[in-house]
């Protein structure tokens, strides 16, 4: 290819970004034999990763891109709207995708009944689809079309773990009524919206909304969507449905999911509460304080417990997810500048620590069979990379120094001292030390105990240790260097506040 | 349901036309209400009727799900294909107006054409979900509904 039709693509990154995984899923659909399946996957994961890696760079060299799908001009059209808030989620979710379908093959394999290999692969490109699209687009209500499209393939994603385990489907139909429930409930709020201003465009409604800050109806669309996206990111107490999809969920699936799904619907809740809203005083502007706040910092304290007395690993870790997210509306709840940057960067964060321990579980689901307490037993030895990965990402969920939980700690505690909120900064500290204790359980387990009796277990192939290790490596590499992430979550957090970045 | 003559005989009458009402919908849209989804429901409508009157062997026989399974993803493929065309023909993704030289009429092929791929994959879709629901009753009998 010459660099004549490369520039030629560049101003059609925007399009590109989501429709060519869309376009994939249906071929991958046709291809059905599973290893093609997951070659060409893998494939459409790169180049969307390669796509939005070069929409970031266009964004902070150039700032917001703005494109006009179908060539309709804006508050008529659908637009697709990129500035740094989204074009790092956008690196996030397509990154974990290129990172766990290298994996997949092996795993899947292992995992999934044959004959729904190919089947699985088209639900996770529709599902990376649906999350790219919900993150790029700048219509209120083409969000929640592609929300739809994500929770549609991602049940599916939780429900192929039946072949190994039965209680996948009550879990994916537990995930489908409370993931219903969220997305329509935006919808409602979104309807609400349309209903006072007449638009759907996110910028347009940006700069009617705001105006009406006393008008009941944009009171009613607001707790719509704070609650429906509430339920969809599994704010603690709308988390009942995480725990058991994430841990019927096959391992692939529950990477991609844990590490990319919440974050794009915190995403939205960021988009709507401070770009689309935008409270200042009133109603609300309590309901961060009153609301998201004491929900946060219990989800902090309260899953944290929970994961602490978890048998299954898998549970665990959702658990835990559980109570990162509420780090990040902790962040979120602050309303500042600092807040924002540290809940964006916990986003991105969080992702990698997520994805690199659901990642290196998958490694001992596939060795071990077995993925419990008993299961981890001795494996220090007996898996000693693939425990060594386990054991940087549960320091980097700590947030031990060095790691990319440590960054997004230390700006989330300076976020709160800034304030003078000193408690909120021993809460922070309190779950902390609380997660010593669930992942010192594991470590103690797996290099402390001695395996069970006549169990021979090899380490992991390095088609999977590969993708795990890169993951780790992000974790230890963003949390030594965080000029860049830190940047681009200040530039994000600025951005959505109004400010010029 | 062989004994319900006048069912049979209704059915074999109206589903012709409503297929065909289906396909007025279908290329209809781009001037009236109407496109490819409600002509998809039309048409899948018109495959249900006659399974349900001459039972899921023959539609199986006729509607081959294995065929529908290709349809369906066909459907979709021919959406995001005519957008892709748009791109490379020199426009932004979905833009009808660079299909031919002419703008409208570059609208109602673009138009036209994206229908026909959401009648194809929605009656499909129907079809299939009908089918597979349906086909879990075959050993109930006739006589026991």
């Amino acid at each position: 290819m010459t660099g004549a039709t490369l520039s030629g693509i560049v101003p059609h990154l925007p399009a590109l970004q989501v429709v060519v995984p869309l376009l994939a899923a249906p071929v991958c659909f046709l291809l059905r034999r599973g290893v093609i399946c997951w070659g060409f996957a893998t494939l459409v994961s790169w180049a969307a990763f390669a796509t939005s890696l070069v929409l970031l760079q266009v964004v902070l060299a150039d700032g917001t891109i703005r494109y006009e799908m179908g060539g309709w001009a804006a508050p008529w059209g659908i637009e697709y709207v990129i500035d740094a808030t989204n074009a790092i989620v956008l690196v996030i979710v397509s990154g974990i995708g290129s990172a766990v379908m290298p994996y997949a093959r092996r795993s899947v394999m292992a995992e999934i009944p044959a004959n729904q290999h190919g089947l699985y692969y088209t639900a996770y490109l529709l599902c990376l689809a649906g999350l790219l699209g919900v993150t790029i687009t700048g219509d209120a209500f083409n969000v929640f079309v592609f929300l739809e499209i994500t929770s549609l393939s991602s049940y599916i994603l939780v429900s192929a773990g039946a072949g190994m385990d039965r209680r996948a489907l009550t879990a994916a139909y537990n995930y489908l009524v409370l993931g219903t429930v969220g997305a329509t409930f935006f919808v409602i709020g979104v309807g609400l919206l349309y209903m006072v201003t007449g638009t759907l465009n996110i910028i347009d409604l940006s700069e009617r909304v705001p105006a009406l800050q006393h008008n009941r109806t944009v009171h009613v669309a607001f707790a719509f969507i704070v609650v429906g996206m509430g339920l969809k990111l599994a704010l603690f107490p709308l988390h009942t449905w995480l725990p058991n999809a994430y841990t019927y969920a096959p391992s692939t699936g529950t990477a991609f999911l844990a590490a990319t799904s919440t974050k794009v619907s915190v995403y939205v809740l960021l988009r709507f509460l401070f770009v689309v809203f935008a409270p200042s005083y009133g109603f609300m502007a309590l309901t961060l304080d009153y609301v998201l706040l004491p929900l946060a910092l219990i989800g902090m304290v309260a899953a944290t417990v929970a994961a602490i007395y978890q048998y299954n690993i898998k549970r665990l870790l959702a658990y835990s997810s559980v109570a990162q997210i509420g780090y990040m509306v902790l962040g979120i709840a602050y309303g500042s500048v600092e807040g924002l940057t540290a809940a964006i960067l916990h986003l991105f964060n969080h992702a990698l620590m997520k994805g690199a321990l659901f990642l290196a579980l998958g490694c001992i689901m596939l060795r071990v069979g077995d993925v419990t307490m008993r299961g981890v037993q001795g494996l220090g030895r007996q898996m000693p990379w693939t425990m060594a990965a386990f054991v940087t990402g549960g320091l980097s969920l700590i947030g031990v120094p060095l790691t990319v939980g440590f960054i997004s700690k230390w700006y989330l505690i300076t976020a709160a001292l800034d304030d003078g909120r000193w408690p909120i900064a021993a809460v922070i500290l309190a779950s902390s030390l609380l997660a010593i204790i669930y992942v010192w359980k594991i470590v103690e387990a797996a290099y402390l105990k001695e395996p069970p009796e006549g169990r021979v277990v090899r380490e992991a192939p390095l088609s999977m240790l590969v993708p795990t290790w890169v993951l780790v490596l992000a974790n230890i590499g963003f949390g030594i260097n965080a000029e860049f992430t830190v940047g681009v979550a200040r530039t994000a957090a600025m951005g959505l506040l109004g400010g010029a970045p | 349901m062989r004994h319900h003559l006048v069912l049979r005989v209704v059915s074999k009458i109206l589903i012709p036309f409503i297929i065909l009402y289906g396909l007025y919908v279908q290329f209809h849209g781009d001037f009236s209400p109407g496109g490819g989804f409600q002509a998809g429901v039309i048409v899948a409508a018109a495959i249900i009727l006659y399974a349900l009157i001459f039972g899921i062997e023959r539609a199986r026989q006729v509607f081959k799900p294995e065929v529908l399974l290709v349809f369906a993803p066909l459907g979709v493929m021919i959406f995001a294909l005519v957008g892709y065309a748009a791109l490379a023909l020199g426009g932004n993704y979905l833009d009808y107006d660079w299909l031919v030289a002419n703008d409208t009429a570059g609208q109602h092929i673009g138009i036209i054409t994206v229908e026909f791929g959401v009648g194809l994959t929605v009656a499909a879709v129907m079809t299939l979900i009908f089918l597979a629901y349906a086909g879990r009753t075959r050993d109930i009998d006739d006589e026991d509904w």
